[in-house]
């Protein structure tokens, strides 16, 4: 099977944990996830203005790319990277008269009419590759570790590029138990961890991510997963002062969805790439004596 | 304190640049408050989501200049996916927003980051915030 991946350049830089771990679990699964081999930044928010186009052309072109390539799906594994294009490629799709603008001014390149599916690598898992096939692959079950399930969002909202129906969410439930997780559902599961605000309002951002990460304790989460870099820097990088400032007692250890796909396909550190993450991540998995 | 609302208060050019703008049909809002309600910032802002729709309905553009809350958005979409009439009301706080940040006002200074958060900064971070944020 081969499939054309998006990366998105927080993956290249300070998420490698996230990539490296679903680019090592793909080949183990026999998917060939061939990378775009040309990509830009795709802008990591939509637009919101109507009379706003310039801005969907960045993310136009990598669609472009991934239909140059032969492909009629693109997958990502950055929330806002995926929010993002399947927002470019709804308004391809649907605005005759945008769609018709955005080509013109693109006149070096195919006309495009959202001719490439952008998938989020959750979906692809379970529509393209199957939970059975991943149940059978596993070979180091997590044990019932149980971890809150963290979808936030950018791959929830807005409804027409929810990557399941909003009320309605299982991915993350369904693939942490093909693993052999617990999921844990809890009330903020979709809250916002305060986005870009961690920049220009840090307070109001450590307070929604105290929220988020205090009511996973309350449900009982060991850990909690999530597929963003941005909510992974807001939630996890930042949980010291969010800790504090919330006056929450405990530590709430944090890995990318693919970190732990990647440890129960039984692949090395060089795949898992926990070293990135935080100290008490670490420590959580050695104590359940997981190998890291 | 009593707002004077009368043909001279109201400015239609403002009010036809926020629907135009977002998209939106701001006079649909009907004023349940359940964005607000939904809104992670709601607690922290000084205008909820539902007096922002409503001033901008009367169109009161310099009251609106005042409010610091559109700045707060973090552009969740929680009030859009909940609002009863359908109103996309993160595309209202984006029209907001734009209505300033077009006069070429930065509302965030990419140089005030220094060396050590920028080491840490997912890239993400900074290009959505300079997006959502700066002219
Ligand atoms: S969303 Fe990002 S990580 Fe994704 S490509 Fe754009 S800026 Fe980069
Ligand atoms: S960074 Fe926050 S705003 Fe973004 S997807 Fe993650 S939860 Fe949402
Ligand atoms: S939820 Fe919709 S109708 Fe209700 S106050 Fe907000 S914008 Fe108005
Ligand atoms: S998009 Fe903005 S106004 Fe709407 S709920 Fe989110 S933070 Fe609040």
């Amino acid at each position: 099977m081969k499939v054309s991946y998006y990366p998105g350049c927080t993956l290249k830089t300070k998420a490698k944990n996230l990539e490296d771990a679903a680019v090592a679990s793909m080949a183990a699964l026999g998917v060939d996830f061939e990378e775009l081999t040309r990509w830009n930044c795709c802008g990591a928010v939509h637009s919101l203005a109507d009379d706003d186009l310039i801005h969907q052309v960045a993310p136009v072109r990598d669609l472009v790319r991934a239909m140059e390539q032969g492909s009629d799906k693109v997958v990502t594994l950055c929330s806002m990277c995926y929010n993002t294009l399947a927002r470019a490629n709804l308004l391809m799709r649907q605005d005759e008269v945008k769609r018709k603008t955005i080509n013109d001014f693109m006149n070096e390149e195919k006309d495009y009419h959202g001719e490439v599916e952008v998938l989020h690598f959750l979906n692809f898992l379970r529509d393209q590759v199957g939970w059975d096939t991943v149940r059978n692959a596993v070979k180091v079950p997590l044990n019932g570790l149980k971890v809150a399930m963290y979808y936030g969002c950018t791959l929830m909202r807005p409804r027409n590029v929810a990557i399941e129906p909003i009320g309605d969410t299982r991915i993350m439930g369904e693939f942490l138990e093909a693993i052999g997780a617990a999921p844990v559902d809890f009330p903020e599961a979709t809250t916002c961890c305060g986005s870009y605000q961690i920049l220009a309002n840090p307070e109001a951002a450590h307070d929604v991510s105290g929220r988020i990460l205090e009511s996973a304790i309350r449900a009982g989460a060991e850990a909690m997963v999530l597929s963003c870099p941005l909510c992974e820097f807001n939630l996890s990088k930042k949980q010291p002062e969010v800790l504090k400032k919330n006056k929450i007692s405990r530590e709430v250890p944090v890995y990318y969805f693919t970190q732990l796909l990647a440890m129960a396909l039984g692949l090395g550190q060089e795949a898992c790439r926990f070293d990135l993450n935080s100290e008490c991540s670490v420590e959580l998995l050695k104590n359940k004596n997981f190998p890291v | 304190m009593p707002i004077e609302i009368s043909e001279k208060t109201i400015k239609r050019d403002f009010i036809d640049k926020v629907i135009k703008l977002s998209g939106q049909d701001i006079n649909l809002c009907f004023q349940c408050g359940t964005c607000g309600g939904a809104c992670p910032m709601s607690d922290k802002v000084d205008t909820v989501p539902r007096r922002i729709m409503r001033m901008a309905q009367l169109g009161m553009e310099e009251a609106l200049e005042e409010v610091k809350s559109y700045w707060m958005c973090a552009s969740c979409h929680s009030c859009t996916v909940n609002c009863p009439r359908g109103l996309d009301i993160a595309k209202v706080m984006e029209a907001l927003r734009l209505l300033t940040l077009r006069k070429n006002v930065n509302m965030f200074e990419p140089s005030s980051l220094d060396a050590e958060t920028m080491r840490d900064l997912p890239q993400i971070a900074m290009v959505s915030c300079f997006r959502k944020l700066t002219s």
